[in-house]
């Protein structure tokens, strides 16, 4: 396999790697304004993803560095070419990082409510931009030949597009419920699930939408469907188990499945892409394929030299810093960092 | 395309600088609050603890608004900069990336650790977080100037493909740039975390309260402070006798030569600098000075502005190659004069200590709390004649600036992201320093304690809490 296949299958990794870890953390985000009725259980909340959320971003940082260090043309195209989208998200990813720091540094109502707001608007944008942003990848950009895009508003916005952010918002608010379920006790517990349950046909609706419209709208099911055709399959039939775990409240294997569903998503979006990293909407001529936007195989080979034997290492401490804040939070308020 | 280049300059150099407050402190402040807590392990006294907690308050508020303004640095070389990405990201995205795996996930995962585990991990075990979210800060720094050195002085690439690509690691790795950078600027920002901390105890020594308190953090903060200040001179002279032989047009434009100095060369303290004329004039000159800091010895000549853009026009075609002489030029005395009055700050501060005579030394404290404010300025100009005295290349000597915008962005949208992201930096500017104004006059004796007490999901019997 050339190097460059092996770093845009990395790069989906570290993708798929942050919406399953950023997906709860978003859907946590959300649950302080749909969740958390007053300001003990935003703060409980809150503190479900505080010693983590800052790390699981890295996730995105990475991913957009190895874009830029493996495939150059793919992120100068994409980057630039989303400009607007990404100064919104941008925007939204500041607001959420200082909120939790400030939130609970002044004390006064006027000063905290803007805090919430910000970790509530800093939480749904950003997945809503992914899904607009994986749907657009995988439905054609207006890319010309000299690898520049030239997108308008309805590139951005329309009905696929809509459907892959809501997907991502629904998905992850479900995922960040039942983190919350998996993270708390007594009565937040208790409506975390309830929530979770609500939410759930609504959140399945979308989910089908969402594979149905890309059939509609794109190749990716004729090209791919030999792969794509069963993991959606299989993506449905976790969501079918889901309903029965979260009826039988079975916290943790609920939370394993809408983090396999949003993992399926993620891991469709790269396979439909392959070979290409961009489709162009002109001309199929224009389509970026992985060997056109990568970089020269010795620099590959470095980073993939440093990427094998990172990659463990820093999977090691993540996983031991889950242990270590693996109890429950009693939300007493003593012991709240945020 | 002008307006698209200096706009999306305005923006890459306001929000570089903006970011470039939190980035040294934060620094510092990890080496300082790793070291005040290591005391507390070794001495045994709670004071070290208190003393621990209350400094990290300073650093956690800053490393939030450090972390978020990073982000907008990574995106922002593709969203307004594509070309010159597609030209360098073989060899310039690289360092980049490492950063991310061997820094980032270090400093985010550990620090988290760190703040939500002061109850729950081994007292030794829980230390050892801090050193690892110091040394992520660190290593952070060394992959983001091994990016920064490839554009000031290109190695380990070959030109191929319309780009330049990586064909020799270690050549990159040893640039003679980065190991200028790396130890300036590390000591620079050590420095930027001692002063503040320096600056704080003074304002509570000059007040009298918490006497003990402060007085240990002064101690503590005054040798790092004094320490990095040496470093940071003699790193200074290295960088500038690396300027001379890489980027001499930097150098002749710090001084504002336009013609060949004289042999031995005098270092201009002030002088008034006519651009469009060429020539500066009413210099107030030390000798021997230059001579000494580019060749360590008191001879040898510098080359003027004019020969080194006749080489240019030679070598490159006819164009602009002097950078912006008079920002150069201020940037780098403004640097000097910071750095030189710390480093004086810091040895009459611990002389007036070693005397026992620091506390009484009202004049002398109040200094240092103006002191806080020095690093800064030093830090933010010292990138200022960095990138400023590097221009018109965006890769010294491969690409120009105005070459690698991104083709695709209009001006509007660029004025929009300026927009949007001068406001919230604005605001964040705002209430980090309501913030800090707050917890400085509340005092170390109101910190909240923490005890995460927690029922463990996996564990049905009594015997729990594995690790404490």
């Amino acid at each position: 396999m050339p190097l460059s296949d092996i770093w845009f299958i990395l790069i989906a990794v570290l993708f798929i790697g942050f919406i399953f870890l950023e997906g709860f953390d978003f859907g946590v985000g959300m649950s302080t304004k749909f969740l958390a009725r007053n300001d003990l259980e935003k703060r409980v909340v809150m503190n479900t993803i505080g010693p983590v959320w800052d790390a699981n971003e890295v996730w995105l940082i990475t991913a957009g560095g190895a874009m830029f260090a493996a495939f150059p043309h793919w992120y100068a195209t994409a980057f630039s070419g989303f400009y607007l989208p990404f100064v919104v998200l941008l925007l939204a990813f500041i607001i959420r990082g200082v909120a939790f720091e400030f939130r609970n540094k002044v004390d006064s109502k006027a000063w905290v409510k803007t805090w919430d707001w910000a970790v509530f608007i800093g939480s749904i944008l950003p997945p809503f931009l992914f899904g607009v942003f994986f749907t657009s990848l995988i439905r054609g950009l207006p890319i010309d030949g000299d690898m520049n895009m030239y997108a308008g508003f309805t590139d951005f916005v329309n009905v696929y597009t809509v459907i892959g952010g809501v997907t991502f918002v629904l998905l992850s608010y479900l995922h960040g419920l039942l983190f919350i379920g998996l993270k708390t006790v007594g009565d937040l517990r208790e409506r975390a699930n309830t929530a979770a349950r609500k939410v759930y046909a609504l959140t399945g609706v979308f989910l089908v939408l969402f594979m149905i419209f890309t059939h509609l709208e794109t190749d990716a099911l004729t090209d791919h469907g030999a792969i794509l055709i069963p993991l959606y399959s299989l993506a449905i039939v976790l969501y079918g188990l889901l309903f029965f775990f979260l009826k039988t409240k079975r916290e943790g294997l609920s939370f394993t499945m809408t983090g396999l569903v949003l993992i399926i998503i993620m891991a469709s979006f790269f396979i439909a892409l392959f070979p290409n990293v961009m489709i162009s909407s002109l001309d199929p001529a224009f389509n970026m394929s992985i060997a056109d936007a990568a970089s020269g195989d010795y620099s590959l080979k470095i980073m993939t030299i440093v990427a094998f034997t990172m990659v463990p290492i820093v999977l090691a401490y993540t996983i031991w810093s889950y242990y270590v804040f693996r109890k429950r939070l009693t939300g007493d308020k003593e012991h709240l960092e945020y | 395309m002008m307006e698209e280049v200096l706009l999306a300059r305005i923006q890459f150099a306001s929000t570089t600088l903006f970011h470039f407050i939190f980035v040294p402190l934060s620094i510092g402040l990890a080496l300082i609050i790793a070291i005040m807590q290591t005391m507390y392990l070794v001495k045994k006294d709670e004071i070290y603890l208190k003393m621990t907690k209350f400094w990290s308050v300073f650093f956690l508020i800053n490393f939030a608004i450090g972390v978020v303004t990073g982000i907008i640095q990574e995106f922002q070389f593709g969203m307004n900069w594509s070309a010159y990405s597609r030209f360098v990201g073989d060899i310039f995205g690289a360092p980049l990336a490492v950063e991310a795996l061997l820094a980032f996930f270090l400093e985010s995962t550990f620090i988290g650790i760190w703040i939500f585990g002061w109850n729950k991990l081994p007292k030794k075990l829980h230390l050892a977080c801090i050193w690892l979210v110091s040394i992520g800060t660190v290593m952070s720094a060394f992959w983001i100037l091994a990016a920064n050195s490839f554009m000031q002085n290109p190695t380990g690439y070959v030109l191929q493909n319309g780009r330049a690509e990586m064909n020799d690691v270690v050549a990159l790795l040893t640039n003679e740039k980065l190991w200028v950078a790396f130890p300036h600027t590390i000591f620079g920002s050590f420095a930027t975390g001692a002063f503040f901390v320096v600056g704080v105890s003074a304002w509570y020594l000059i007040k009298k309260r918490h006497v003990d308190f402060f007085k240990k953090s002064l101690a503590i903060s005054l040798v790092i402070g004094m320490l990095s200040g040496l470093g940071i001179a003699f790193t200074g002279h290295s960088q500038a006798q690396y300027l001379m032989h890489a980027q001499p047009m930097k150098m002749a434009a710090a001084e504002a030569l336009w013609e060949d100095s004289g042999d031995p060369a005098a270092w201009t303290l002030f002088a008034k600098i006519d651009v469009e004329n060429r020539e500066t004039t009413k210099r107030i000159d030390i000798p021997y000075m230059l001579s000494y800091l580019t060749y360590s010895e008191f001879k040898g000549k510098v080359q003027g502005m004019n020969a080194l853009e006749q080489q240019m026009i030679d070598k490159h075609g006819e164009g602009e190659y002097l950078p912006p002489v008079k920002t150069t030029f201020w940037s780098f005395r403004i640097m000097v004069v910071t750095g030189g009055t710390l480093l004086g700050l810091g040895a009459l501060g611990l002389l007036l200590m070693f005397r026992k005579k620091i506390v009484e030394s009202v004049w002398f404290l109040r200094l240092l709390v103006v002191g806080i404010f020095l690093p800064f300025i030093g830090n933010s100009f010292g990138w200022i004649m960095s990138e400023m005295g590097r221009q018109p290349w965006v890769v010294n000597g491969l690409m120009k600036t105005v070459d690698g915008i991104s083709p695709n962005v209009s001006a509007g949208q660029i004025l929009f992201s300026l927009i949007s992201f001068s406001t919230i930096y604005t605001i964040l500017g705002i209430i980090m320093v309501i913030l800090f104004v707050k917890f400085i006059q509340r005092g170390p004796d109101e910190q909240p304690e923490e005890d995460v007490s927690a029922t463990d999901p996996f564990e049905t019997g009594g015997a729990g809490h594995a690790i404490k």
